[in-house]
């Protein structure tokens, strides 16, 4: 097992590696920061002066070289916008990014679950029309339009909730949290639904079909002789049998909430990673983009990394094999 | 009515008419981005600048019509041509209660010269600053600088101990891995103080009731929030969370004016669009001619000129909202005059027949490169050049990109034909003649030049106008030598682009043509 892993985390950290080299050679194309950061009235020399202070004028293999050593000791440089460290600023906005996913995954899950078996249960019926409407909706439409249409209904039409950014925080450590305030709460809900959206249908449409093939199978049936009651042979008996795929998609669309939570992030001008990450990408902020794209990419290594752990340890054939093939 | 309710009820009316101008206010507005720093001296980005600006103040300021009036120097003269004598205001107050002398300017002065400072641009011509009293400071430039004002109408003051105390005697230097104090503090002696900050989120301020100029506001706490996103920023207006937003996109415009909740404020910025040749290649880098370079040639630059129709521009593209111009001078700046707006008349014939002329009856191909998210609606303006362009048979491909990289691109010359737009700082006519148009050298003369352009009289004449104190001869060189760029068809200028931005009904603001928005002149009912 201790081999396995061992293994597995040399290629997960090579893959990292490999991201980290496309996003620098992509740099190339991103464009020259040393415009942006000195305006208009900046002589030839300051820019050839900055330029060098930044170390752009190198390789970009040694540029790399400098980025992942320093990476290595922590230090993720200093942000040429903002004149920051980007570890700070990553840390400033992380909760904010990691709140908003993990209600946006809550909702998804609970109204997916719960429509999906609503769904199954009466396919016919006028609600789960509804339903399989709504996930249409949900799967056809962008993000960002979505963000837009709720923010012109309950935010100008109806003035009932925020139209962006997080309300009041509240600092606990260094977690800044909007849980705890009515205008924290009030500035989630848009936000959340427009990023949970696309997993909801998802876990519905997910839900609504193993549940149409458990509740065929015979103990439903004998569940229902026995005259229990609806919601309990629905969501104890039925259900239960259901969740294994629906535990696995969740956890992994987890990591892509977070991921791909920039357009939200935009839309709603909520100061998380995404928006910090496509502000640096507007003014060629390398050390942001970077950092970014490689934090991200240690999350969906991690994830896997943990998901290839976790199926060994279910079915332990794969592991035999595995043991079987290094051995040979 | 008895007399003595009368007296009554006047009595009433004039508490009411006397308590009505001290109102309080809470404001809140919105832009598209965020202050870099609140370092007055580490950038000089436009959003950063107009920040710092309600919180730190210059020697010399300038009004809503970019004029320039005392602030923290009360008056000046020119001793000679090199020596300035400035008088500083007495009795002004830091925002920790420090008082405002000379030893803060020279302060400032050495801090905006560190390593660090991408302000020394404002302070490159001055040689030495002298202190006589504590109120009395001689500046020495190295060279006759009539356009000294304009250059530091943006040089914040710092408080020397308020530096000192807190390590921030120099810039923080983005290679050295750490901050300075001054990046999220301020301590100005402007009309607003900082309460407190969290960047991309949100800037609070305060007014400074201790501020030595009489208050034009009503406001006692303002809040900046960015809102990058366009739609959600005219949302957020719409919806009443803020009181005021800038930009407004071109295509809101007659939304926002059919809302009676709204009111959108509109003029133009002191910016020039234009397109710009390669003047210097022998051949044509990106087109069709081979051997050649057609630009080199003032007939086809002419035809070009006579093609385009800016005023289709103006009121397809930029829905009515921008203003042609015929040259980069614009009417803020001395020496402007109505003959140098006037543009060559449109005529495609003409135009065809210039070419023919100049030997290229069928036209050619060429590549105009263009920025497509620096200015508003860039890139659908060049697609409506290209169009314009090919009904004289000039087949323009449009090639827009990132601004950071079509800077990148267009600043190493690497183009043929390109879109920019230039607003000048100094609000003076200096600095397009010198830099957009004038010869490049390797110490930052035609640094913008992108294409190269060259002319020798020009630059004669445009060193005459950086040292010319007179301001009548002055403006007359300044006339002259804009004639000569519109004679030589160097360019083709297009307009001014439209500044527009909204605010609620009851708030009322000016709007600077420089783009730049002062909390000082917001009066909110």
């Amino acid at each position: 097992m201790v081999g396995v892993f061992l293994r597995r985390l040399a290629q997960s950290i090579l893959v990292v590696l490999i991201v980290a080299l496309i996003a620098f050679c992509l740099f190339q194309f991103v464009g020259d920061p040393v415009h942006n950061m000195l305006g208009q009235d900046a002589t030839p020399q300051q820019q050839a002066e900055l330029r060098q202070r930044l170390g752009l004028d190198q390789p970009t293999i040694v540029q790399f070289a400098r980025f992942i050593a320093n990476f290595a000791q922590g230090d993720l440089g200093l942000s040429y916008r903002m004149g920051r460290p980007v570890s700070q600023l990553i840390a400033e906005r992380l909760p904010a990014t990691i709140e908003l996913s993990l209600v946006s995954g809550l909702f998804a899950v609970v109204f997916g679950i719960w429509m999906g078996v609503a769904a199954a249960v009466a396919p016919d019926s006028p609600l789960s029309r509804l339903y399989m409407t709504i996930s249409l909706v949900g799967t056809s439409l962008p993000p960002f339009f979505v963000g837009i249409l709720l923010i012109i209904v309950f935010a100008v039409t109806l003035g009932w909730l925020p139209s962006f950014g997080r309300g009041e925080v509240v600092q606990i450590g260094f977690w800044s949290t909007g849980l705890l305030t009515l205008s924290g709460l009030k500035a989630l809900i848009l936000p959340s639904i427009t990023l949970g959206l696309f997993q909801l249908t998802l876990i519905m449409r997910l839900v609504r079909s193993q549940m149409l093939e458990v509740l065929r199978s015979d103990y439903i049936k004998f569940a229902r002789a026995r005259g229990l009651p609806e919601p309990i042979v629905n969501y104890r008996h039925a259900l239960k049998n259901t969740l294994v795929p629906i535990i696995t998609i969740t956890g992994l669309q987890l990591g892509s909430i977070i991921a791909f939570s920039i357009i939200t992030e935009t839309v709603f001008q909520w100061p998380g990673m995404g928006l910090l990450f496509i502000q640096a990408v507007g003014f060629a902020d390398i050390p942001i983009i970077a950092s970014y794209l490689l934090l991200v990419s240690m999350l969906f290594v991690g994830i896997n990394l943990a998901c290839d752990l976790l199926y060994h340890y279910v079915d332990p054939r794969l592991l035999d094999r595995t043991v079987a093939a290094a051995s040979r | 009515m008895s007399r003595a309710r009368t007296v009554a009820c006047l009595l009433v009316l004039a508490t009411l008419a006397l308590a009505s101008p001290a109102q309080a206010a809470e404001f809140k507005w919105a832009g598209q981005g965020e202050a870099q720093s609140l370092d007055p001296h580490a950038t000089t980005e436009f959003q950063t600048m107009a920040l710092i600006g309600n919180m730190y103040e210059p020697l010399v300021r300038r009004d809503k019509d970019l004029k320039l009036e005392p602030a923290l120097a009360e008056s000046w003269e020119v001793v000679s041509p090199t020596l300035w004598r400035f008088k500083l205001r007495k009795g002004v107050a830091f925002h920790d209660g420090a008082p405002f002398t000379a030893d803060d300017v020279l302060a400032t002065l050495e801090r905006t010269r560190t390593p660090g400072a991408d302000a020394k641009t404002k302070v490159q011509s001055i040689a030495d600053i002298k202190k006589i009293d504590d109120h009395t400071i001689e500046v020495t430039t190295r060279r006759p600088t009539p356009i000294l004002l304009s250059e530091i109408s943006d040089w914040f003051m710092m408080s020397k101990a308020w530096c000192a105390k807190n390590d921030a005697m120099s810039v923080a230097d983005v290679r050295k891995g750490a901050e300075n104090y001054a990046t999220r503090n301020a301590n100005g002696t402007g009309p607003f103080k900082l309460v407190s900050r969290e960047p991309d989120v949100r800037t609070v301020l305060e007014a400074n009731s201790k501020w030595w100029d009489k208050p034009q506001h009503n406001v006692t706490r303002a809040t900046y929030m960015p809102i990058s996103n366009s739609a959600t920023r005219m949302a957020a207006l719409l919806s009443g969370e803020i009181d005021f937003a800038q930009p407004v996109p071109t295509q809101d415009i007659n939304r926002l004016k059919a809302d009676s909740n709204i009111k959108v404020v509109q003029s133009t910025e002191a910016r020039v669009i234009f397109l710009g040749f390669d003047h210097k290649r022998d051949e044509l880098l990106y087109g069709s001619v081979k051997d050649k370079n057609p630009f080199k040639d003032a007939r086809v630059r002419k035809a070009f000129n006579q093609a385009v129709d800016v005023n289709a521009i103006v009121s397809k593209i930029m829905d009515g909202a921008a203003a042609a111009r015929g040259s980069l001078i614009v009417r803020q700046m001395k020496g402007f005059a109505a003959d140098l707006d006037q543009r060559p008349p449109l005529d495609p014939a003409a135009a065809k027949k210039l070419l023919a002329e100049a030997g290229y009856p069928d036209g050619f191909s060429v590549t105009l490169d263009c920025p497509n998210d620096r200015y508003v609606n860039d890139e659908a303006v060049c697609v409506a050049v290209a169009a314009m362009l090919g009904r004289i048979g000039v087949k323009v491909n449009v090639a827009a990109i990132s601004k950071t990289k079509y800077f990148g691109k267009t600043l190493s010359r690497d183009t043929s034909f390109f879109l920019l737009g230039w607003g000048a700082n100094t609000v003076d006519a200096h600095n397009p003649l010198a830099i957009v148009l004038g010869t490049p050298t390797p110490d930052g003369n035609g640094q913008w030049n992108m294409g190269a352009y060259s002319n020798p009289k020009l630059d004669e004449m445009t060193a005459q106008i950086r040292d010319e104190i007179d301001e009548t001869k002055r403006n007359a060189l300044i006339h002259k030598a804009f004639k000569l760029v519109i004679d030589d068809y160097a360019i083709i200028p297009l307009f001014e682009p439209a500044l527009v931005w909204a605010t609620r009904k009851n708030v009322k603001l000016d709007q600077r043509a420089d783009e730049r928005f002062e909390l000082r002149s917001v009066v909110k009912n």
